[in-house]
């Protein structure tokens, strides 16, 4: 199967690979896999007091697309705040990459992740809103 | 052709099948449906001869793995173990996944096979209990929703497993 060349381009230039101090309490991570092809990916965000994303590393263990499309999130993320962040849709990011049907579940794994992201940060602001 | 593949090589739909007869019957289907013997057979015979050779393989395939198995059996009770949607998996499990890949990836990059190895084994024993869990609720308790996790998780399991093994051939090259 093919590759488009933005898939290529982030497979093989991975933007923002790495982690973040998962025990500061800005930092947000979401760990999401898919059971159809068995990748995993982790996705860490930073957010500053603001609620505005200030930085985004990714782990993803799977096939070309699903590094593009964790890749391309975190380049999305970065400067937008957490509320936006949620509302990426899996559609914008296989429209962007060009992902063929056969990988829409690699789009579907990087959205699942931002919420899974949002949904870790909230609970941290939570937790420290109650102490 | 309405048989499952269960019924095909004359097997219970069961999770903890008989690998042996798997084998002999599926290699009995093989040969009875092998082109060499329809030469001179008319021309339905030998597409029917041919379907039954991709169905006997495509069935043969699904069955010996224990995972697709496990999808196959929750598939014939109207269960499907994995929807592109659902990307939920126990965390905890998640982070197991994480440090085997990270495991994998530092044990490459020291070009440690013995590392591979040993996480190799580590992985077998993790999914031999899973295989276990499988026959259990599956087989006997009929509990297809705990089923359906443990069949998500194996296939998990395989997939490491096949990266890992990739990782060795390709450090013994």
């Amino acid at each position: 199967m093919a590759y488009s060349d933005k898939v290529l381009d982030h497979y093989e230039n991975p933007r923002n690979v790495g982690t973040l101090d998962k025990n500061d309490p800005n930092v947000g991570t979401g760990m999401v896999g898919a059971p159809a092809c068995g990748d995993v990916m982790k996705l860490m965000i930073k957010v500053n007091d603001n609620g505005i994303i200030e930085d985004a590393k990714f782990k993803t263990y799977g096939c070309g697309s699903a590094i593009a499309s964790s890749s391309l999130v975190t380049e999305w993320l970065k400067g937008r705040t957490i509320e936006e962040a949620y509302a990426i849709k899996n559609s914008e990011i296989a429209e962007e990459l060009a992902l063929p049907p056969v990988k829409i579940h690699c789009s579907v794994l990087a959205e699942d992740a931002i919420k899974a992201a949002v949904a870790d940060i909230k609970a941290k602001q939570a937790a420290k809103e109650t102490v | 052709m309405s048989l499952n593949y269960f019924e095909l090589f004359g097997l219970n739909p069961i999770f903890n099948i008989e690998l042996a007869t798997l084998e002999s019957n599926f290699r009995k289907i093989q040969s009875e449906s092998h082109p060499d013997r329809f030469l001179t057979a008319s021309a339905t015979e030998k597409l029917s001869a041919m379907q039954l050779a991709t169905l006997a393989n495509e069935a043969y395939q699904c069955l010996k793995n224990p995972a697709n198995r496990a999808k196959y059996l929750l598939e014939l009770q109207g269960i499907t173990a994995i929807s592109e949607t659902n990307t939920a998996m126990p965390m905890d499990f998640l982070m197991q996944q994480m440090e085997w890949r990270e495991a994998t990836e530092d044990a490459v990059s020291a070009k440690d096979v013995d590392a591979l190895d040993n996480l190799l084994a580590e992985i077998r024993v993790e999914a031999k209990s899973l295989q276990e869990n499988l026959v259990s609720l599956l087989d006997v308790k009929k509990d297809y929703a705990t089923a359906t996790d443990a069949t998500r998780k194996l296939i998990f399991m395989e997939k490491v497993s096949e990266d890992i093994n990739r990782a060795i051939e390709q450090l013994d090259i």
